[in-house]
């Protein structure tokens, strides 16, 4: 049972993490991909290793991360295996505050509006769904008021980027439903990778409360946790990580569900070990995916959102069958 | 087309289609023509909007158009067929344009314009001024690497009209050396691995689109700074207009600049 998952998950994703780095559609060497990445000469190799393929693996790794981390902490909070940044709607939301800061040109005036915006999106849908669903919340109640807020802020966003003066902006709608990494540059990892390090922090420190509520609210009281310091730290860690990643990269479904899914059982269901391995899984998902869409489709811009879903979506049904028979 | 030139000239002529628009301003007789779709007021693709202002502006559905009773409407072929239909069965005759992808089309649509608008000879005029300045035009030296790069990497391959453009005023379009036919997407990595000399870009739209943010990320500011970035206005590159020779111009004066010896 005590398999070294946190070592595994490591190698993984360093492994691909560096697949990110060589894969792309200009042909480089190997070699000569190295030591543009590290050596400070101009030309065109550097210029590609350094600006276009180095943020955009940060990018994944970092977001992916948050997403796989989110997801565990979710479900351990509400001890509901479908908690997930993307079902509940936090996605959604931030791609709604993050889309506002752009469309109102605050984004422009002052570069933090960005993420600050996507963060406070994420952090109202975060708020609402957790204390609507309380800490004992039923499935029920936490899909449909997740479905709920889903559908108006996508409603929002589309909105929006419809009355947009800029032809483009309608054709985004996608891109924020669906996220993608292409074309990101180290603005945007500058941008977005403290906060979410920051909300990374908060989330991994709540591993030993989590640990105590597994065994039931009461009980996990009686051990000294404070579930409304827990909830609050919950709250803002998911809001800050997973805002400032939906504000760079759009909404991307299906990791922070799948993923603590997948790994629960090999870290014991602990949820302090859960919340670390989550985090590398998630990043692995997402390296994984965006290499995907780069060798399946190069010249497409594929989204990442539909490999993710293409994965996660019957994974999550296979989730609700098993629960009914367990509801059953 | 025989038929245009025996039926009497169109008196209410709406045009539906941004490229019509422009050729039908200029070659229409005082209030021939009644309306021009809304694309002829938006200074980033249309190069008459000053023009522009003096017209109706119409959105294009079948009902809006139908309620100027036009006897002629001028659309493009990739209107939308439903609205095209709809109006023929409405017994409007509708004379759908195709966009030009080659310098050789843009004289031979002056005329089809011109001839549907019952003035010929204006499209014989202006098609002639047009080829004759053209064949002035030659490239000189060894054609210097070139890109055309829009929002979300979308740049003009082979057999497109930029690309004309670029190849005849003394370019290698490294859009079609990347293997593109007509337009397609181009990825900023290979680009940059092409080191172009030249890059045409296009102006931004007002609000924020994530789609333009390519045209300022620092990979492709640094590829510039190394580069010449040719100073054109979109709206003379969209259409098979006079107006494409000032395209055609800055381009040639553009490779001028960059001295034969290269």
């Amino acid at each position: 049972m005590n398999r070294p998952v946190l070592p595994l998950l490591a190698i993984l994703v360093a492994l691909l993490f560096a697949a990110s780095l060589l894969i792309g559609p200009a042909a480089l060497g190997l070699r000569e991909s190295l030591s543009a990445l590290f050596g400070g000469q101009g030309g065109p190799v550097v210029l590609v290793m350094q600006e276009i393929r180095l943020p955009r693996a940060i990018l994944g790794l970092c977001v992916g991360a948050v997403l796989g981390l989110s997801g565990a902490a979710m479900q351990g909070f509400l001890r509901n295996p479908l908690a997930e940044p993307g079902l509940i709607g936090v996605s959604s939301t931030a791609a709604l505050g993050a889309v506002l800061s752009l469309q109102t040109g605050l984004a422009a005036a002052f570069a933090l509006a960005l993420p600050l915006a996507a963060l406070a999106g994420a952090a109202v849908s975060v708020a609402l769904v957790l204390w609507m669903a309380g800490p004992r919340g039923g499935a029920l109640a936490l899909i449909l008021a997740g479905i709920a807020i889903s559908a108006l802020a996508g409603a929002l966003t589309s909105l929006i980027l419809n009355l947009s003066p800029n032809p483009f902006a309608a054709m985004e709608i996608v891109y924020w439903m669906m996220g993608s990494l292409a074309d990101r540059s180290m603005t945007h990892v500058w941008l977005a990778v403290p906060f979410m390090a920051a909300g990374s922090l908060l989330l991994l420190a709540t591993g030993r409360s989590l640990d105590a509520l597994t065994v039931g609210e009461d009980a996990a009281r009686s051990m000294g946790v404070d579930i409304r310091r827990l909830r609050l730290l919950i709250v803002i860690g998911t809001a800050a990580a997973v805002g400032a990643s939906v504000a760079v990269a759009g909404a991307i479904g299906f990791v922070g569900l799948v993923i603590p899914h997948l790994l629960r059982p090999l870290v014991g269901g602990q949820p302090s070990r859960l919340l670390p391995a989550a985090a590398l899984g998630g990043a692995a998902m997402v390296l994984a995916s965006d290499i995907a869409v780069r060798v399946v489709a190069p010249d497409q811009d594929l989204k990442l959102g539909v490999l993710t879903a293409l994965v996660g979506a019957p994974f999550f049904l296979h989730l609700l069958w098993r629960m009914r028979g367990l509801e059953a | 087309m025989a038929g245009a030139a025996v039926a009497a000239p169109p008196e209410r002529v709406v045009s539906i289609n941004l490229c019509t628009d422009q050729l039908a301003m200029l070659l229409a007789d005082e209030g021939q023509l009644v309306s021009v779709s809304h694309m002829a007021l938006d200074p980033l693709s249309s190069a008459m909007v000053e023009e522009a202002q003096g017209y109706t502006v119409n959105r294009g559905g079948a009902e809006q158009v139908y309620l100027m009773h036009p006897d002629l409407v001028l659309a493009g072929t990739y209107t939308s067929p439903a609205t095209v239909g709809l109006l023929r069965s409405l017994g409007v005759r509708v004379v759908q344009v195709a966009p030009v992808d080659s310098l050789a089309d843009v004289g031979e649509q002056m005329r089809l314009v011109a001839a549907e608008l019952g003035h010929p000879e204006r499209g014989e005029a202006m098609a002639t001024a047009f080829e004759a300045e053209l064949s002035a035009i030659t490239a000189q030296g060894e054609p210097v690497p070139a890109a055309m790069y829009y929002p979300n990497g979308y740049t003009a391959g082979a057999g497109t009209l930029s690309d004309e453009i670029l190849t005849r005023t003394g370019f290698r379009n490294i859009g079609a050396e990347a293997g593109l036919t007509g337009g397609g997407t181009l990825p900023l990595e290979r680009l940059v691995m092409a080191e172009p000399r030249v890059i045409v870009t296009s102006t931004p739209y007002p609000g924020a689109s994530r789609s333009e943010e390519i045209l300022v990320h620092p990979a492709l500011a640094a590829l510039r700074e190394g580069a010449t970035s040719a100073q054109v206005r979109d709206a003379d590159w969209v259409c098979g207009t006079p107006h494409l020779m000032n395209a055609v111009r800055t381009m040639a004066q553009t490779r001028a600049a960059l001295g034969v010896a290269e």
